[in-house]
């Protein structure tokens, strides 16, 4: 096997592809952004929801979520863009990727809090409500704030894996970092060199990703910060 | 009825005739389990009020009934002015505000400062200024003598300072009364006394206290009335000496055994 | 149109390849997640952050870029390569890394007290692994790794990047064909679900079962 690589048409004076890589990569780390916010906040709505005293509304985030989390986000998302466009519903692939990964990371990240939530003890509750606190201020002040930063490091790991399965909104024909390679890899035919630059992209987006959740929890935990210490 | 002190918050009406606290054949049950079998007495202001009896006579029961942390069966609860009734209609809102109370695990909230968890319920509850919560949180820390901890965190305390930070955590709201579920059981031997000398410093500034006690010398010598609790009912009830003059044989089992 | 009996089939054949590639996935993953698992625990510091690495790096690359690097990547070997390989050796990459990672855990979460005994009975290395801690471990890591075999199911949809035809691929030939993508994506959506609930529910069950013990 005597291949030659050939990393050259990165900066080709007439076509300079690493352009390209680089808009892809801000677009995937646009969609990656929008995802997790939005998804947190699914997320963590539909953690309090299925804790609510309500049955049918826990019956309703039970089958939501099982649903996700036992069907591919690819077929979600071929369900989303082409059964919506099929209504006349006209949605730019870039919406539909992020609703798509909305929908899909929010049953995940639901999950994690809910773990979270029951993970907080009884005594604790029994004391917000003897003190008189809501049963808002009681989930807001004393249940939540333990609770997420108890299960940050799965939620982190879940993000992530949420980051590099945007990879897959080029079959909706999302312009991230996927297409792009795509794209240049039909006008070179350099398909290997350009998967390695991507995987390394990848692999470089994955790393920030996780040193940005630890700067999050460095500085919106404040007890941990001065303790290091696991809640 | 002993009248051993008055609050300084009480106004002209006497201490007998506006108990803080009073059960009304109160009955509990946990499923087909009955653990109060209708129990009634009253708890006057500025009294202090020790119930003892084994575990499962149903004394942390009944003190866990008075703020709502367990609905009551039938019967019903005056507390300050409030009716705590079994449809749990009552306004527990209200009770909760002028009731504290300690538990036995402390019950301190792992991720927020001693000064945090103290001024918690003030500002979210009665809506207290920031400084003016803060102000307060240094007044009850004081009391507690931990005012150098204010900036800690729980687990950087010892179980008896924790248990302190908890009485003062209760004390910021200002309560018309003080609920003690075995405050003392989880701490070392040696860390007990600095907890029961802060409620010995309570109950000497007058303020109205319900304990549920295994520390038979502290309830001899600082409870206005013992109520010795068996099998779910008030089976005997003195003053501070009863437990030199037991008159039931259960009760006077109870002594003979320590516990 | 409607879906027609030759639709049904030719979802069903998607189907067989979805669970084909999942098996040999979870084989090839299985086998080199093993050997992570255990150079992560070895005595030797180059065994262990050579999986180290391994995990970082395989965990932080997408399943579709894996899918591309093995198809070209054993295409500049001269070999005209069946996308079903390229596709097979992707997923038991990425799979080995995720495994290997978890059965570490569930390694080194046997009581440090079985380690020593076996010592004191004077088993060597391989024998105190084999005999003593891999049998405990794997009880432990029976409903996580059962968990991850929905990934794995999931992950074979990744397949449609370079066109093979498994389940999710043959929904969207038919799709282009008939044009009725929630009835067609609905029934792909349920062949996923019937072949993953059911791994869920067991391994959420072994789950809650292993706890209870207290393990």
């Amino acid at each position: 096997m005597n291949y030659q690589f050939d990393f050259s048409f990165l900066w080709d004076p007439d076509n300079a592809y690493w352009r390209d890589i680089l808009h892809g990569t801000w677009l995937t780390v646009q969609l990656t952004v929008l995802a997790i916010v939005l998804g947190f906040a699914l997320g963590a709505a539909c953690a309090i929801g299925s804790t609510s005293r309500i049955p049918s509304l826990r019956r309703a985030i039970a089958v939501y979520v099982e649903i996700i989390r036992n069907t591919p986000l690819l077929v979600q998302v071929f369900w989303l863009f082409f059964g919506l466009a099929s209504l006349g519903f006209k949605f730019s692939a870039f919406s539909a990727a992020v609703l798509a990964l909305t929908i899909n990371i929010a049953a995940y990240t639901s999950e994690i809090i809910r773990s979270g939530i029951e993970s907080v003890r009884k005594g604790q509750i029994e004391a917000a409500e003897s003190l008189g606190l809501s049963r808002m201020q009681l989930l807001f002040d004393v249940v939540l704030p333990p609770a997420i930063e108890r299960v940050l490091p799965s939620l982190a790991g879940q993000f992530v894996l949420m980051m590099l399965a945007t990879s897959i909104m080029a079959q909706i024909s999302t312009e991230e970092l996927m297409a792009a390679a795509s794209r240049i890899q039909s006008e070179t035919f350099r398909g290997f060199e350009i998967y390695i630059v991507v995987a390394v992209v990848y692999l470089a987006l994955a790393m920030a990703l996780r040193l940005s959740f630890a700067f999050l929890a460095w500085a919106a935990f404040p007890r941990r910060r001065r303790l290091g210490t696991p809640v | 009825m002993t009248l051993h002190a008055i609050a300084p918050a009480s106004t002209a009406e006497p201490a007998q005739a506006t108990p803080m606290v009073r059960f009304n054949d109160v009955h509990k049950s946990f499923g087909i389990v009955e653990v109060l079998k209708g129990i009634s007495f009253a708890v006057g202001r500025g009294e202090v009020v020790c119930l003892i009896g084994r575990s499962g006579s149903g004394k942390s029961t009944a003190l866990r009934c008075i703020n709502g942390l367990e609905r009551i069966t039938t019967g019903s609860i005056d507390v300050c002015g409030h009716a705590v009734t079994p449809d749990g209609k009552a306004d527990l809102h209200a009770v909760r505000k002028r009731v504290g109370i300690v538990f036995q695990s402390y019950n301190l909230f792992p991720h927020l400062t001693v000064e945090q968890n103290i001024t918690l319920a003030p500002r979210r509850v009665k809506k207290t200024a920031p400084t003016e919560a803060r102000a307060l949180a240094a007044d009850v820390l004081a009391k507690v003598g931990l005012s150098d901890k204010i900036a800690s965190y729980p687990e950087q305390l010892s179980g008896g300072q924790q248990q302190r930070v908890a009485i003062a955590r209760a004390l910021a709201m200002q309560p018309e009364v003080m609920l003690f579920d075995e405050v003392t059981s989880a701490l070392d031997p040696e860390l007990t006394g600095e907890v029961l000398k802060v409620m010995e410093d309570l109950a000497r500034g007058g303020m109205t206290m319900v304990l549920v006690t295994h520390e038979m010398a502290f309830a001899s010598r600082v409870a206005d009335k013992i109520i010795f609790m068996h099998k779910g009912r008030v089976h005997e009830t003195g003053p501070r000496d009863l437990l030199s003059r037991p008159e039931t044989p259960e009760l006077r089992q109870f002594v003979g055994t320590g516990l | 149109m409607t879906l027609s009996l030759a639709n049904i089939v030719y979802l069903l054949q998607g189907t067989l390849w979805t669970v084909a590639l999942a098996l040999l996935g979870f084989a090839g993953g299985g086998a080199l997640g093993l050997a992570v698992a255990l150079m992560r625990v070895s005595r030797f510091a180059v065994l262990r952050l050579a999986a180290g690495t391994w995990i970082q790096v395989v965990q932080g690359i997408p399943l579709p870029v894996l899918i591309f690097l093995s198809y070209f990547g054993l295409g500049v070997t001269g070999f005209d390569v069946p996308a079903l390989i390229a596709v097979a050796l992707s997923i038991a990459i990425n799979s080995s890394a995720f495994l290997g990672d978890t059965w570490r855990g569930c390694i080194q979460a046997v009581a440090k007290t079985q380690w020593e005994a076996a010592d004191s009975l004077a088993l060597n290395g391989l024998q105190r692994m084999v005999d003593v801690v891999l049998p405990q471990a794997l009880r432990l890591a029976i409903p996580s790794t059962i968990g991850f075999s929905v990934q794995i199911i999931k992950n074979t949809s990744y397949a449609v990047v370079i066109g093979f035809i498994e389940l999710t691929q043959s929904g969207k030939i038919i799709n282009n064909a008939l044009y009725e993508p929630f009835l067609i994506f609905s029934i792909v959506g349920l062949i996923y679900f019937m072949l993953c609930s059911p791994l869920s529910n067991a391994s959420r069950r072994l789950e809650a079962r292993l706890r209870a013990r207290g393990a």
